[in-house]
């Protein structure tokens, strides 16, 4: 029930929000904001944090010490960008044991590409240049978002990602314009990874679930559909650029539109992958699990060295 | 209902981390994560914010120490200082030609 | 003087492999850590160790007259040819593994680059002096982490009892030299491990002991990794790790 005072504070969210002033942690805010902001940031943060598996499948396996630092790096990002979102995602009154039980539980979600295999070291390339860029694409437009928190997580993340991108086309690049079978593995890898990563911006605008509230409340600022076709029109050169052939052949350049038309992504897979039927949806966190799993007795020690400090120094003031 | 054991890891403090970018500036809010120990906060800051050397000099404070201003009473907490325009140099009128004042 | 080119080189690698074989085991703690900032300060570790290998590997390559880079060096020597110190390459095992290693090898090079740090040849110098400010930080973080171990629960004590009694057996290479080395430490170019052994098994048993725990001075002594005489463990490091290389020979990555 809504007292007369929440319905003044809902006068003052909602006056806040048109001025394009941020909400921050100790403001008051409507439930359905905040649950909506949890679910989307912590989505985003899980994201990160299952997205280190694929790219780290092929740490070990790097081909040069450059591409293995450099993708190290990249994957001790991610961990990073999942910090700071959890941490972000925190300051709306949740714990990060809280995130990570409803992501093991499998009712927080995460970007379905992540359940996609990396088959070949072409895939570091495509994931860095597709993945990463349709993230980046997504992810500037969150800069103005709402919410103070996930705004400035944001900003940082941006900053941190623009490295990403490139050393992905780097590979790419190195690969289209290597031996036959080079650039055959950069062709399979951008093949097979360009629907997963249009569909990263989710389902068309007129099915989206969350978008209209989204859009309303300013957590969102730029329509699915316009951000993948932004996606679209800046990718199409850089695949030109690679000389690799294009992975849709409905791509077209529609001089009215100003843009490039594209064909219809198969949305029965997309459902069927976001419902944990990908290819790999259970090993994503059965490996999750396994690695909290082995580190409860790491958690386990800590705190009881912890204890016996406290213990030890309540003994010392007494 | 209880958590299950393996998820928790409650038993780590919130640590809240500052940082100075360049000698000169203020040491500003970051963000935040999760250790057993200020001694550890300061390293993990240390691994998960400054990757890039993003700071000369860097704090960890434990959220609990933090005495935050509490929403419901902002109005009376802050409000109060919006009558004292007098405080502001852009109160006073001075004659066209006095300038660098 | 030609031969002391060659053990100089032979010297480059050898440290090169040293870092080669830790960072690619650190790396394997990516998504596995006990905590995410724990991931994260990991991964800082093994990527100190792979900027310390391309280092090593860079300045023996450039000695031997650039008929090779880094990389060749790296991913293209078998088992036999590669010279690391065998503690480096065995297994992450468990946590309790990791850091005791960690923490044995952080002193050990808090010490030894600390010294290297005079070598006469000024490049060596210069990397000593880089790598010895990233070995104080790592030791900064193992000790505490031993500490929580040793001192924790009864399981994590004896994770950490298990690893030493493991590592007991490879300590005591770090420490013995090569006639070929000698002669390169009488040059003043290098380090006598030998002398640093003293130092090491006092840092290390004072602080076993804050925690009541023991580690012997190492009597058993298992050698040749700078001979090439590995462990099993090290084929199936560089199968995985110099796969591609192998499977697509003379390709640009």
């Amino acid at each position: 029930m809504q007292t007369v005072n929440d319905a003044e504070e809902q006068l003052k969210f909602d006056q806040r929000i048109i001025d394009e002033q941020k909400i921050e942690p100790t403001d008051w805010m409507p439930d359905a904001y905040r649950q909506n902001l949890i679910r989307q940031m912590s989505q985003h943060a899980h994201s990160e944090v299952i997205g280190m598996q694929p790219e780290g499948n092929w740490i070990t396996r790097a081909p040069t010490l450059r591409r293995k630092a450099v993708l190290l790096s990249k994957v001790q990002d991610e961990a990073g960008h999942g910090l700071y979102l959890y941490s972000a995602t925190e300051s709306l009154g949740i714990t990060r044991s809280d995130l990570i039980e409803a992501l093991q539980s499998g009712t927080a979600k995460y970007a379905s590409i992540f359940n996609y295999p990396t088959l070949t070291w072409a895939d570091m390339g495509a994931i860095g240049w597709l993945v990463d860029g349709a993230a980046i694409v997504n992810q500037i437009s969150l800069q103005r978002t709402s919410y103070g928190p996930y705004a400035r997580a944001m900003v940082r993340i941006c900053k941190e990602e623009s490295f990403h991108q490139r050393q992905g086309y780097e590979i790419m690049t190195v690969l289209a314009k290597g031996s036959a079978e080079q650039k055959q593995m950069a062709q399979d890898a951008m093949n097979r990874n360009w629907w997963p990563s249009l569909m990263m911006f989710g389902p068309h605008d007129s099915d989206s679930a969350h978008s209209g509230k989204s859009m309303k409340w300013k957590i969102k600022r730029v329509s699915n559909d316009q951000l993948r076709q932004k996606f679209i029109d800046q990718t199409v050169p850089q695949i030109e650029e690679l000389g690799l052939d294009m992975p849709d052949p409905e791509l077209k350049w529609n001089e009215e539109r100003g843009s490039y038309d594209s064909g219809e992504i198969n949305w029965e897979e997309f459902y069927q992958v976001i419902n944990g039927s990908g290819p790999c949806n259970y090993q994503r966190i059965k490996h999750h699990k396994k690695a909290h799993k082995e580190g409860e007795w790491v958690r386990e020690a800590v705190r009881a060295y912890q204890e016996k400090q406290n213990a030890k120094k309540q003994t010392n003031v007494a | 209902m209880k958590k299950e054991k393996s998820i928790n890891q409650e038993h780590l403090s919130v640590y809240e981390v500052f940082i100075r970018s360049n000698r000169g500036l203020d040491h500003k809010h970051v963000g935040s994560l999760h250790a057993e120990s200020p001694e550890h906060a300061l390293m993990y800051a240390r691994d998960c914010y400054l990757r890039r050397s993003e700071g000369v000099s860097v704090w960890v404070v434990n959220a609990k120490d933090i005495t935050a201003s509490q929403e419901e009473d902002i109005a009376n907490f802050i409000d109060p200082m919006d009558d004292k325009p007098y405080r502001h140099a852009t109160h006073y009128v001075l004659p066209d030609n006095v300038t660098n004042m | 003087m030609k031969d002391n080119q060659q053990n100089l080189i032979r010297f480059l690698i050898g440290l090169g492999d040293d870092s080669v074989v830790l960072s690619h085991r650190l790396s394997e703690w990516c998504s596995n850590g006990p905590y995410l900032e724990e991931d994260i300060a990991l991964s800082n570790i093994a990527l100190d160790y792979i900027g310390r290998a391309r280092m090593f590997y860079q300045y023996a390559a450039e000695l031997e007259g650039d008929k090779r880079t880094e990389d060749d060096i790296a991913f293209l020597r078998n088992e036999r040819e590669y010279t690391n110190l065998l503690i480096h390459e065995l297994p992450i095992n468990d946590f309790a593994f990791t850091m005791v290693r960690q923490y044995f090898l952080d002193v050990y090079y808090c010490q030894y680059l600390l010294q290297l740090c005079e070598s006469t040849d000024e490049r060596i110098a210069a990397i000593a002096a880089k790598a010895v400010k990233e070995s104080r930080y790592h030791l900064k973080r193992s000790k505490p982490w031993i500490k929580q171990l040793a001192e924790g629960t009864d399981e994590s004590r004896e994770r950490v009892q298990l690893a030493l009694d493991e590592l007991e057996n490879f300590v005591g290479e770090l420490f013995l030299m090569e006639e070929w080395e000698t002669q390169l430490a009488n040059d003043k170019l290098v380090v006598d491990r030998k002398t640093l052994e003293a130092n090491w098994n006092s840092e290390v048993q004072s602080f076993l002991a804050e925690s009541d725990m023991k580690f012997p001075d190492s009597k058993i002594q298992i050698r040749g990794g700078r001979n090439g005489i590995h462990t099993e463990h090290l084929g199936h490091m560089l199968s995985e790790m110099q796969y591609l290389q192998r499977s697509m020979p003379g390709l640009e990555w």
